[in-house]
């Protein structure tokens, strides 16, 4: 452990999540009210104790309401983490951060969305119009000529990440291979008992060339929620702590969201670079003390740069540690044991942070042998987040 | 967003069963040899009772794909045989039809047979709503697929238990079309063409899109340090100066990288649609259609030139760039 003040300090002490589907058939309201009853009582707080909120950007369910019906009466810390699924772990962040400095004692983060039965990302209409807010400016550049949906601005990273390192379309397919692995395992995932064969992800249509079908995530409804408390107050509560270790944002050079496109080299991540470089940093660990990890994979490609980024690999040496199979089960470094967002549910993120709260307490249905650290990435393409979690 | 009550209520139908719909008629020899000289089918298991008694079944047997055939109204729609049920078993298409999706079209018919079906044998079938999505985006237009399953049944005398046959999996699509047909000349229309999206332009980018009216690539520059910049911006990233001119490219440039999109197929755009990440000679890339090529032939590397091409009467001009020789 580092002597910066962040690391080992606070630690997720409850976990609770709704089910995963394509349609809750409730609303998001009650999503997060059940997802955060459950992680409360999880760790054995009382709803009343809470004076801390964390989620993120996307999210519609305010803060201040689940406060109400908690019936919280002296909540001294509220955050919304901005960029949607790159933000998955920054509340955890900022709730360290919070209970680390003392500003808060007992912080509830949430996620808490009917993605799929009530919006869709994916559907390509996202109501931009020509007024001249930066958004708008933005999206200007893309939008007229139909580059409309993330599987097309990760696409157009994957094509140059192909041809400067020669991956293939059967490299992404094998990070979904794998993660469709564990979700046949999970009983809890969209695909439980569906895996796949590459065969059949190499067969799989077109979304946007070079991303197949099966490169890509399904949108979900859903809710996570998490307690995070000093690592003192942890000790007397009902689970075995998870402790936060390393907990950072990042942007960097040339960032935009979702489309980075003018960067000298568009084959990396380097918000994800500077996430490393931190969580590392507080923490002390370097890639060698990561037993599993949860790597981002709403789309595919873009787990390969972030193996590189975390220093599992060299640069573009990742296709070879996928073909190879060490991401997969039994492999050197298993990743996304839950089955990721490609086999699990698209929580944007939050529910690979129950992961890796899962693979610390030992409790995971893909339980990987003598866990002591888990690595937890947050979406790519846009500005980012990164945690280490691991045992006392 | 799509609408949720809407969705509850179409959802509830979802398991729901009707009841029997009869065929008007038994399984005979003159339907199948119509259908037989339709379709110019000559096996004689459907046309010769020895035959068909030699290879084992009662009398001849019809072709399975027949099977809906027997339960059909006949020339007078909805029209069917005593006993049968009056209800629709598409009923639920109605109620989603008076929420605006006024289109439907046939998406799947999928037959499954248990069995031959011989001369003389009298079916009807039962249905059941299998299911009823959620909003759907397609290439038609976005609206909700149904789908029913026709179980197919021989009627057995008093006393014996009926005998499934076969099966259909009937689906459809109820649908907002996504492009409407076109007004009839001369009449005022107040519904508005889908178009493509528009960019936002402000002070610190009117300049590239008023470029391109006039068939010009604009780039920003930095007046103090004559950095090139793209996206443009207010302000230097290099120097901070708030200063800049704009240059003309010479629009040549090499395809960086790209994509070909293929779904959702979104209106007005074309499927499939390639767009590439483009970077001028200039130095600065931008993104923009890609023209006048075969997809399987785009390359990173290969040299492109830009055009311009108007769109929505004139409304927008996009650089759009074509691939030329090395």
């Amino acid at each position: 452990m580092s002597d910066l003040p962040l690391s080992g300090k606070a630690a997720i002490v409850g976990l609770g999540a709704t089910e995963f589907s394509k349609n809750s058939g409730r609303t998001e309201l009650r999503l997060a009210m059940e997802a955060t009853l459950q992680a409360l009582a999880d760790a054995g707080i009382d709803p009343r104790e809470v004076d801390g909120f964390s989620s993120y950007s996307i999210d519609k369910v305010p803060e201040y309401e689940i406060a109400r019906l908690l019936g919280c009466d002296d909540v001294r810390f509220f955050s919304t983490v901005p960029h949607g699924g790159g933000a998955a772990c920054g509340p955890i962040m900022h709730a360290a951060m919070a209970v680390a400095t003392g500003v808060a004692k007992t912080v509830v983060v949430y996620r808490s969305m009917n993605e799929r039965s009530w919006y869709r990302f994916g559907n390509g209409q996202y109501g931009f119009g020509d007024t001249p807010i930066f958004e708008n400016v933005n999206y200007g550049w893309y939008m007229p000529h139909g580059l409309m949906t993330p599987a097309s601005w990760v696409a157009m990273f994957a094509r140059r990440y192909m041809h400067t390192y020669g991956a293939t379309s059967e490299d992404f397919g094998r990070v979904s291979v794998a993660a469709r692995d564990f979700a046949a395992t999970n009983p809890n995932a969209f695909f439980y008992e569906k895996p796949i064969t590459l065969e059949e992800h190499q067969a799989s249509r077109w979304i946007c060339e070079p991303l197949h079908l099966l490169d890509c995530c399904q949108e979900s409804d859903g809710a996570v929620a998490m307690i995070i408390t000093s690592v003192e107050r942890a000790r007397d509560l009902k689970q075995k702590p998870v402790i936060i270790k390393g907990a950072a944002q990042g942007i960097a050079d040339g960032q935009q969201s979702m489309t980075s496109f003018y960067r000298g080299d568009i084959t990396g991540l380097p918000e994800m670079g500077v996430v490393a470089k931190e969580v590392y940093r507080q923490s002390g660990l370097g890639p060698g003390d990561i037993q599993t990890a949860v790597i981002y994979d709403h789309f595919t490609p873009f787990v390969l740069p972030q193996l590189e980024e975390f220093g599992f690999v060299p640069r573009g040496e990742a296709k070879e540690f996928v073909r190879e199979g060490h991401h997969a089960r039994g492999g050197k470094l298993p990743i996304n044991t839950h089955g990721g967002q490609i086999g699990e549910a698209y929580i944007h993120g939050m529910n690979g942070v129950a992961e890796g709260v899962r693979q610390v307490r030992g409790a995971s249905v893909n339980q990987v042998d003598n866990v002591e650290n888990v690595l937890v990435t947050a979406g790519t393409g846009v500005p980012t987040s990164g945690l280490i979690l691991g045992v006392a | 967003m799509a609408d949720q009550q809407l969705l509850d209520k179409i959802k509830a139908f979802e398991g729901r069963e009707y009841g029997r719909v009869y065929a008007w008629d038994p399984v005979n020899a003159p339907m199948i040899r119509h259908w037989c000289e339709m379709m110019g089918i000559t096996n004689p298991l459907y046309t010769d009772r020895e035959f068909a008694r030699e290879a084992g079944y009662p009398d001849i047997v019809a072709p399975p794909a027949m099977l809906q055939v027997w339960c059909m109204a006949g020339l007078d729609m909805e029209n069917y045989p005593p006993g049968s049920t009056d209800e629709n078993s598409f009923e639920v298409l109605k109620l989603i039809e008076s929420h605006g999706f006024e289109s439907v079209v046939a998406v799947n018919s999928d037959l499954k047979f248990d069995r031959y079906v011989a001369a003389g044998e009298r079916l009807y079938y039962t249905s059941r709503v299998d299911a009823v999505t959620e909003e759907k985006a397609t290439g038609l237009g976005t609206g909700h697929f149904v789908t029913v399953i026709m179980t197919y049944s021989v009627e057995r005398a008093e006393g014996r238990e009926d005998e499934k046959v076969g099966e259909q999996l009937f689906r459809v699509f109820k649908f907002k079309p996504a492009v409407r047909p076109k007004p009839e000349t001369g009449t005022d229309s107040a519904i508005p063409k889908i178009t493509r999206p528009r960019p936002g332009i402000s002070d610190d980018s009117r300049f590239f899109w008023e470029g391109c009216e006039a068939g010009k690539l604009l780039v920003q520059r930095c007046a103090d340090c004559q950095t090139l910049r793209h996206p443009p911006a207010p302000v230097c990233a290099k120097c901070h100066s708030f200063n800049w001119d704009t240059v003309e490219a010479s629009g040549k440039g090499h395809l960086y990288s790209f994509v070909v999109m293929h779904y959702p197929e979104i209106p007005p755009f074309e499927y499939p649609n390639p767009v590439g990440l483009v970077e001028l000679d200039e130095g600065v890339r931008l993104i923009a259609g890609l023209v006048g090529a075969d997809r399987s032939e785009l390359q990173i590397g290969q040299r492109l030139q830009v055009e311009f091409a108007r769109f929505q009467d004139e409304e927008l001009t996009l650089p759009q760039f074509r691939p030329v020789a090395q």
